[in-house]
């Protein structure tokens, strides 16, 4: 089935089959191998992009169901090549990772909450990313991460990065 | 895993969906995709035809008739609950959002989809059951509502006619005296699958006295289910925990309730009951607070 997705802005026109999912087309066929595969059915929000701004698992979504929305991936957050967006390089300055794997999705949930709530409190943050499951951190560090990009981006020019 | 091959059409109008449901036998509705499309991936669900009704005019949104706030079936539940209408009037409605998945899957997951999927842990056909609304359907020979009490016949199946596409969900608003809320839930890790969960809807007069309350169950049944017997026997009351506890007592026993490895039907009965009381007794004292 043929049809054009608006991904990190480009439109991209994909010739895929209706039972390939987001997560897939983005990773497979786009190239885009920031959003990860992990359960496949939905539990463990590695494959969490951002639908119309809004995050969203790509592994729940088919493709063709994405065609006239807007698809936001990890690699859409950085300014450039090499380089790290306010979000990322706080989860870099707090140990926020480690083995990586949850990391863009909990940096894509970080992104829509700051966006929305500048001033998120500890249990706001918890609640937002209590979708994602980390099995390395616990959690502890990727809290302190958010806050301290919250902190960041309260004092940035917040046209300038976003 | 991956979904076995079907093929996908996306209409643009609703005769359009119910014909190509009328013709295909194995085709079905996806709405926001959140419970199909991990059945789809495990391959529990295998339609040949999936039937998009995202794009259709008209089916979403949420309109206030008054005596009903109604839902179009495509209303994501992230819209409902950052509606005021909803924060408002549907109180209920309100608690229950933030339990039913998570952010991600409730900006994607949609009102009808929850309702018309059926699955005996979900928050929102709880609480349709426990105010007493009901769905619109409509299909290639006809259309019909259901009262929620009539819609749901077992774990993930409903009443409606087999080729229908369910349109509108209707809860009833409760006007008058104050109101007060209360949703509790019982599960393994925040937001997972309930294996009790209650809600409780009150109404009080200007001495705090009781005069209309509704209380339902669900996740640990086949389906939810309304208290009709404990509803009508606390209506009059003062609601105190003596009152909540004998009126409670004999639904609680003759509900049927589920087993499995997670949680036996004993314990299951002895968590709705106190899920079921501290329900009752939260709304008791939410009504009460509008009171001053």
């Amino acid at each position: 089935m043929k049809i054009s997705l608006d991904v990190n802005g480009q439109k991209r026109p994909l010739d895929i089959e209706p039972r390939v999912t987001l997560l897939d087309a983005l990773r497979d066929d786009l190239r885009l191998t920031g959003a990860h595969t992990g359960c496949e059915h939905g539990v463990c929000g590695a494959c969490t992009v951002l639908v119309d701004d809004a995050p969203a698992r790509s592994c729940l979504m088919f493709a063709v169901q994405a065609e006239g929305s807007k698809i936001t991936t990890i690699e859409a957050l950085a300014a450039g090549p090499g380089e790290l967006g306010i979000i990322q390089d706080a989860f870099c300055a707090t140990h926020g990772l480690q083995c990586g794997y949850c990391t863009p999705g909990m940096i894509l949930t970080a992104h829509a909450l700051l966006r929305d709530n500048p001033s998120p409190t500890r249990a706001e943050i918890v609640d937002a990313i209590s979708g994602n499951i980390c099995r390395c951190t616990g959690y502890g560090q990727i809290v302190e991460a958010i806050e301290l990009a919250a902190q960041r981006l309260r004092g940035a020019n917040l046209e300038a990065v976003r | 895993m991956k979904a076995a091959a079907f093929d996908y059409i996306r209409p643009e109008s609703l005769s359009e969906a119910a014909g190509l449901l009328a013709s295909h036998e194995d085709a079905r509705v996806i709405a926001g995709g959140q419970t199909l499309v991990p059945m789809m991936a495990m391959r529990l669900a295998r339609p040949s035809l999936l039937v998009d009704i995202a794009h259709i005019e008209g089916l979403s949104g949420i309109a206030d008739f008054g005596a009903y706030i109604g839902f179009g079936a495509m209303t994501r539940q992230a819209q409902a609950e950052k509606s005021t209408l909803v924060a408002t009037r549907l109180p209920l409605l309100a608690a229950a959002l933030p339990w039913v998945g998570h952010t991600p899957t409730r900006n994607r997951g949609t009102i009808g989809g929850s309702v018309a999927n059926a699955d005996p842990a979900a928050e929102i056909p709880l609480v349709l059951v426990t105010l007493e609304g009901s769905i619109c359907w409509m299909s290639a020979d006809g259309q019909g509502e259901i009262v929620a009490a009539d819609l749901f016949s077992g774990p993930m199946s409903t009443e409606m006619p087999a080729a229908a596409i369910l349109t509108e969900v209707r809860f009833p608003v409760w006007e008058g005296p104050p109101i007060g809320v209360g949703f509790h839930e019982a599960s393994a890790r925040r937001s997972d699958f309930a294996y009790v969960s209650a809600a409780a809807q009150v109404q009080v007069d200007q001495a705090g006295r009781c005069i209309r309350c509704t209380i339902g169950i669900g996740g640990a049944l086949a389906f939810p289910k309304r208290l009709a017997g404990a509803s009508k026997a606390l209506t009059g009351s003062q609601l105190t925990a003596q009152d909540i506890a004998a009126g409670l007592s004999e639904d609680i026993a003759a509900l049927e309730i589920m087993t499995d490895g997670h949680a036996s039907s004993a314990y299951r009965r002895r968590v709705a009951g106190a899920l079921a009381a501290r329900a009752l007794a939260n709304a008791r004292d939410h009504a009460r607070g509008a009171l001053r």
